[in-house]
């Protein structure tokens, strides 16, 4: 029996049981097409289509949702969610697609909106059928995000929507967005509110949705421009001027730190993605020819395969010991370290296999001959988007600095 | 054997761990330490062993010394996860006395069997002790010794000896008929002369250790075998230490650059000396969640505790020379004086640092283990 396994209620207990059940019935074949490494770089209908199929076959047999109400489509169980990850996730299975849905707009959504909006809307995001977006950064407010500019104004009860949304992931398939908007030029923070908009359904009508290409050549997110968009004031969540305290549901679930577990699965090997992880590292190093003899032979190369050994060994520690409160000296100050230093470790090992290639890390997807598929150079160049996303690896330092370290505010 | 999830880290090794801090906060603030190792500028002074006997009487009486010698053996036992929260103190405490040398002779003499009884019960009586184990090239290997011995009596010279000075008996390995062999010699033997390194480090003291026909007690014959099991507490203890001190490097340069201002802000505000510091904290970080992992192996998980300890001393090694950079620069002007504290610990880690291997030696072994030996 599981660790976890042991610690379960009853109703958790036979829960657990379902799930694997199900399962050992259920578990999609692998696909047949390349799936990208993660949800945000789904680039065809194909990848989508196989992976909402089956979020919904997931959906269906009460394994997403289970603790949202069940007037919201939900399963009404009580911390079941944890135990369907975690049986997923053991099984192998695919991820699901609508991960913006999931683990940002449903608990905002459940926490903030009408209860006519959470029936209407909750459902198919659980589902999957319906693809969610969110819609927070824009070119003049990234890290400093409070400075939203995409303005809605009120025409009796509705709102009036005209702005530039950055940095979009999955717009080209979603729905819906979450968005955040400013009511209010004369409060910077009270100045906010929080909505959800239709994205596919007012294309050409007020929304406009144009890709934007990553240095990998992928896309996967998106501009998002609204001109004159109406919307119905019932898609407001919660008060008006409220929006910054809203973000923050968002954000904090985002973060893992939210009341609700996010429904989760994963696990599935692709046969052509590789984790950057430094066991993938090392075999890429006995693997590589370098003047005669393998890379895993360098002098040079060994030092710094095992300086990222032990980096990733000691952020697995950090997790432990952020449980052993005689082992700290600050309660967050593990916990608020570890998207910094997740994101800067796994760039760091990219970087590392693409100098271990050497002449070969010039070569990319399209190349036959390309170690790995070309797997490595593209981690390495996507690796920037998980230090610069979701705080930049800048803005968690002062993070850092302030709120454990205690130094003074940067502005 | 798996770990337990908390390291093992219990109630006790707790307790212990805090009222050490209190009691080297108490018998030895900074102030009163700069006071007592640091009267003297002159860099090319003689070289002293300046430390409080009797605060190191009380750590005795407190059982200190005898943490980790095996209940067997008449000691208390405790987990090394528990030795190591002890060091951490001592370390942030850059406590002169031969604390870790003695806790170190006693792994080894742990690892020896039942013929290392009457040196353990010396150690349980009170008695401090320190490895003679290093040759004048300052390897770490533990194969190399420049000391013999023949016909019951040994000769030559051990060298980078520890708080030599300070210790009661000295556990000396030498070439022997069946190979490397340690020996107890106390430190005031008749044919043994404690000669004192001029060492940059303040907060202790290093000697070479001169043999001639000098009688002693022979204590087990495979000493490569008894060191090299010991070896990786060893390690681990060291990183403890550095752990401690660099957190009062990190504290101590946070206060300053927080109260320091220029340009009407305080020091810190500005990120080119924010990102840093938070650098700093987070090395400090990954080192001690290593030392904790390298220390609960030890307890639960002997097979691993050789490369999880390997990774703490490389982690703690490299951490400790760019805490101790950091901690002078963030200080500016004073900072690079002898009347501001952080020389004191900036020698303590530059000293710790290449003490039982640095970081790039523990990597060489850790890839040994991990990628084979190179062709």
């Amino acid at each position: 029996m599981s660790e976890s396994a042991r610690k379960d209620t009853p109703e958790q207990a036979e829960f657990r049981t379902y799930c694997r059940d199900w399962l050992a019935d259920n578990r999609p074949a692998d696909p047949s097409v390349r799936l990208p490494l993660s949800p945000l770089e789904i680039m065809t209908q194909e990848q989508l289509g196989y992976l909402q199929a089956w979020q919904k076959s997931a959906y269906d047999a009460g394994l997403v949702g289970c603790d949202y109400p069940v007037e919201a489509g939900g399963g009404g169980r009580n911390d079941c969610q944890r135990v369907a990850n975690e049986e997923m996730i053991r099984a192998r299975t695919p991820f699901f697609p609508n991960v913006i849905g999931l683990g940002m707009a449903a608990p905002t959504v459940l926490y903030h909106a009408q209860e006519s909006v959470k029936r209407d809307l909750l459902p198919r995001l659980l589902s999957g059928e319906d693809i969610w977006c969110q819609g927070f950064s824009e070119p003049g407010a990234g890290s400093d995000l409070a400075n939203v500019q995409t303005f809605a104004e009120r025409k009796g009860d509705k709102w009036v929507i005209n702005g530039h949304k950055v940095w979009t992931s999955l717009a080209h398939f979603a729905e819906w967005m979450i968005i955040l908007l400013r009511t209010d030029k004369s409060h910077k923070y009270d100045g906010l509110s929080y909505f959800v908009v239709p994205i596919r359904s007012a294309l050409g009508k007020g929304v406009t949705v144009r890709p934007l290409i990553k240095i990998t050549g992928e896309t996967g997110f998106n501009e998002v421009l609204f001109e004159d968009l109406e919307v119905d004031d019932c898609y407001r969540l919660d008060e008006l001027g409220k929006g910054w305290q809203v973000a923050m549901t968002t954000l904090l679930h985002e973060r893992g730190a939210g009341e609700l577990q996010t429904p989760r699965a994963g696990g599935l090997k692709s046969k052509s993605t590789h984790a950057t992880n430094t066991s993938n590292l090392m075999d890429l190093a006995r693997n590589t020819a370098r003047d005669g003899k393998t890379a895993a032979d360098d002098p040079v190369l060994r030092d710094r395969m095992m300086q990222m050994v032990i980096r990733e060994e000691a952020l697995k520690h950090n997790q432990r010991r952020a449980r052993v409160p005689a082992l700290l000296d600050h309660p967050m100050r593990l916990q608020l370290q570890n998207k910094l230093l997740s994101s800067e470790n796994s760039q760091d090992i990219a970087s590392l296999a693409v100098d271990i290639q050497g002449a070969a890390s010039s070569l990319y997807l399209g190349d036959a001959n390309a170690p790995s598929g070309g797997q490595w150079p593209m981690a390495y160049m996507n690796s920037y988007g998980m230090t610069i996303a979701a705080g930049t690896s800048e803005v968690q330092r002062n993070i850092l600095g302030e709120r454990v370290l205690g130094m003074p505010k940067s502005k | 054997m798996a770990q337990p999830n908390n390291f093992g880290f219990g109630e006790e090794a707790a307790l212990l761990k805090e009222s050490a801090r209190k009691f080297f906060a108490e018998n030895l603030p900074t102030d009163a330490l700069h006071e007592l190792v640091a009267s003297d500028p002159n860099p090319e002074r003689m070289t002293q062993s300046l430390w409080k006997r009797d605060a190191w009487q009380q750590m005795v009486d407190l059982g200190w010394t005898m943490l980790a010698v095996p209940e067997s053996a008449g000691g208390i036992g405790m987990p090394v996860v528990a030795v190591a929260g002890l060091t951490e103190e001592l370390g942030r405490a850059a406590f002169p006395c031969p604390l870790l040398p003695t806790l170190n002779a006693t792994y080894v003499l742990a690892a020896c069997g039942a013929q290392a009884e009457a040196p353990l019960a010396e150690i349980v009586e009170g008695l401090s002790a320190t490895l003679a184990v290093t040759n004048a090239q300052g390897s770490w290997d533990t194969g190399s010794t420049d000391v013999r011995y023949t016909d019951g009596k040994l000769n030559g010279t051990a060298c980078y000896v520890q708080d030599a000075r300070k210790v009661d008996r000295l556990l000396v390995s030498a070439h022997s008929d069946a190979g490397i062999s340690l020996y107890w010699v106390a430190a005031d033997a008749p044919g043994v002369t404690i000669d004192p390194d001029a060492i940059v480090d303040l907060t202790r003291d290093q000697a070479h250790v001169s043999f001639v026909d000098v009688v002693a007690t022979p204590v087990f014959d495979d000493g490569v075998a008894a060191l090299d099991a010991a070896m990786p507490a060893i390690w681990t203890l060291a990183a403890a230490d550095m752990v401690g001190a660099g957190e009062w490097q990190l504290q101590t340069s946070v206060e300053y650059v927080s109260a320091r201002k220029q340009f009407d802000h305080a020091l810190g505000f500005f990120q080119a000396v924010k990102h840093p510091l938070v650098n700093v904290m987070i090395k400090i970080d990954e080192a001690k969640s290593l030392v904790y992992n390298a220390a609960c192996a030890l307890d639960n998980e002997p097979d691993r505790a050789r490369q999880y300890a390997h990774m703490a001393k490389a982690s703690a090694s490299d951490m400790a020379g760019f805490a101790s950079g950091r901690s002078v620069q963030s200080h500016g002007g004073i900072g690079f004086t002898w009347e501001c504290f952080v020389h004191l610990y900036f020698k303590r880690q530059k000293h710790s640092q290449v003490l039982w291997g640095d970081g790039a030696w523990h990597r060489a072994l850790l890839a040994e283990a991990l990628l084979g030996t190179a062709a």
